[in-house]
């Protein structure tokens, strides 16, 4: 068989269909997933979404864990904004103990998740930015984005992997140069958001890449079961910081922008403006920022100071009851929701009272709204997909767990 | 509340109930599922918020295929459990709720129970061939023997594969 008779088979064969991979390690596809996209030219006629690259069995693994010690698994999810994993996880398990963290170590989580939220809005909007070919808002960005990570160090003395919650409070607490660098954050940043609204909000070229492009009703999008900010882009103004308050979120003012058509322009708009109400509840933060515990005062869940430890009987016994037979839980089930970055981050824990979790669910915001790429991008070009699997937010980490 | 008016109007079909730091759980029959979820989407759960399933060996319904519903306009959560036993097949929701879709494919992919009339059953995180269902509780930590090199002992379980 000649190279040509080859080449007429393939063509009979497949009519003037292409199969063009996209993906598992292609820039655009943020993390190691991959797309098996059908082409008539250019005109995307079908996109098959393969994942589980990054599947490192998380659950299964939670089931041979203590709680404490599935912590740090919290922060390979979205390793964007590792600290809002934390504090969902966190908080699920405080729920099925039925305990209350201290108010100061409650401000410092919802002060650090806004953060990890505009440092992960960052990345959204600078990758999706880049993507489509606009490189200096991303340079621009991603500056912040060090900035943040900085603090982040300051506190949890990690910058990615944070691991900064503990069941029942915090890790340690900030040290006196967090708030007066935070301020200086609040500032830097604010500019550099204008900055980039300068570059993209008004630029014809980012508004022919983005407009239209991925557009979706606000009734698909429920039926999806899209959150977060996708879903206020498509015009529901569905929050759980404004619906389900947790931590003490209705007691700070802030506005929830929502969108109208669901496309990559209005969830571009939806998280530059989510980034300045996030700047604002850190400001109101600092404000109120109490000296006090940012850990319970409860022997039987947090663990005793370590010089108490080496010099008090009573304590030690608490340090080693704790680490060998773990906190005592009650048995049940605690479905725990937080506002995380990409939407409805959920805990479903399953306690059987032992040691470890019995079984622990985690509701990855980001694996509805990838289930519905095809739909979205299906009789699009391929430019597009790549604009609109930007615009998802797909962190792989998260979605195949 | 919802579950009232459930137990109203398909009498019989909630097989237990509880409620546990505020969340509301209910059992139902899988004969009954369709029908209690056709009320609960009339009724404003329109947010199929996560499906998962949990597995519990002893049991004679071995596994809970365990539903979260969020209600958008009243903010009411709402957990749906329905027991199988192993090999039995669950009534897809992809006909109501798009979301269904993966989240059953992905409940098929790591507990192997099977969703009837779901369109496109594969599986969703492992690959095609992978051996048996990652999450049930007789799979073994380090994955078995398919993962094992011969001679290789696990590190965990005090070297059994329990």
């Amino acid at each position: 068989m000649t190279m040509e008779s080859i080449a007429m088979t393939r063509q009979m064969l497949d009519g003037d269909k292409m199969i063009v991979n996209m993906g598992p390690s292609h820039p655009t596809t943020h993390g190691t997933l991959r797309i098996v996209l059908e082409l008539e030219g250019e005109t995307i006629t079908k996109a098959t979404p393969e994942m589980g690259y990054l599947h490192r069995g998380v659950e299964k693994l939670a089931e041979s864990l203590s709680y404490q010690q599935f912590i740090p698994l919290t922060d390979r999810l979205n390793y964007c904004s590792a600290i809002m994993n934390n504090v969902g996880y966190a908080m699920a398990v405080e729920k099925l103990l039925g305990i209350e963290i201290p108010e100061r170590a409650r401000a410092l989580r919802v002060l650090l998740s806004e953060l990890s939220r505009v440092a992960d809005h960052i990345v959204c909007v600078g990758v999706n930015a880049v993507d489509i070919g606009a490189f200096t808002a991303f340079l621009y960005l991603f500056k912040q984005r060090e900035s943040a990570y900085d603090l982040f160090e300051l506190a949890a003395g990690q910058r990615l992997h944070t691991s900064f919650t503990r069941i029942g409070g915090l890790y340690r607490d900030v040290p006196e140069s967090f708030v007066p660098k935070t301020e200086q954050f609040l500032v830097e940043c604010s500019a550099a958001i204008d900055e980039l609204e300068r570059l993209l909000t008004h630029n014809p070229i980012w508004h022919d890449r983005t407009k239209g492009i991925g557009a979706i009703s606000a009734e698909d999008a429920v039926n999806w079961g899209w959150t977060g900010p996708s879903l206020r882009a498509a015009g529901v103004p569905q929050d759980l910081r404004k619906a389900q308050p947790y931590m003490g979120y209705e007691t700070y003012d802030f506005d929830i922008p929502i969108g109208t058509t669901g496309d990559v322009f209005d969830r571009y708009i939806v998280r530059v403006e989510e980034m300045r109400q996030s700047l604002r509840i850190i400001r109101q933060v600092l404000d109120r920022l109490e000296p006090g515990p940012v850990m319970i005062d409860d022997p039987k869940v947090a663990l005793p100071p370590k010089e108490k430890v080496y010099t008090r009987m009573e304590s030690l016994i608490h340090h080693f009851k704790l680490v060998m037979h773990g906190m005592e839980m009650p048995v049940g089930e605690v479905y725990s929701a937080t506002e995380a970055a990409n939407g409805e981050l959920g805990f479903y824990i399953v306690s059987d009272g032992g040691k470890n979790p019995y079984r622990i669910r985690v509701r990855p915001p980001c694996l509805p709204i990838f289930s519905s790429f095809e739909s979205q991008v299906k009789g699009g070009l391929i430019a597009d997909a790549v604009a609109v699997l930007g615009a998802m937010n797909i962190i792989a980490g998260e979605l195949d767990r | 509340m919802v579950i009232e008016h459930i137990d109203a109007q398909i009498p019989g079909a909630i097989t237990d109930r509880h409620a546990f730091r505020g969340d509301q759980t209910i059992v139902i029959a899988k004969e009954n599922l369709l029908a209690v979820v056709d009320l609960l989407y009339c009724e404003g759960f329109q947010l199929l918020v996560d499906i998962t399933a949990v597995d519990w060996p002893e049991r004679a319904d071995r596994f809970d295929v365990v539903y979260h519903w969020l209600n958008l306009a009243s903010q009411e959560r709402l957990r749906v459990k329905v027991p199988v036993a192993d090999g039995v097949a669950v009534p897809t929701l992809t006909g109501t709720y798009k979301t269904a879709d993966w989240f059953e494919r992905e409940v098929f992919d790591l507990f192997g129970i099977r969703f009837e009339g779901h369109p496109d059953l594969r599986r969703l995180l492992t690959w095609e061939d992978f051996p048996g269902h990652a999450l049930r509780k007789d799979f073994p930590l380090d994955g078995g023997d398919a993962f094992c090199m011969e001679g290789c002992t696990a590190p965990y379980n005090n070297g059994s594969r329990g």
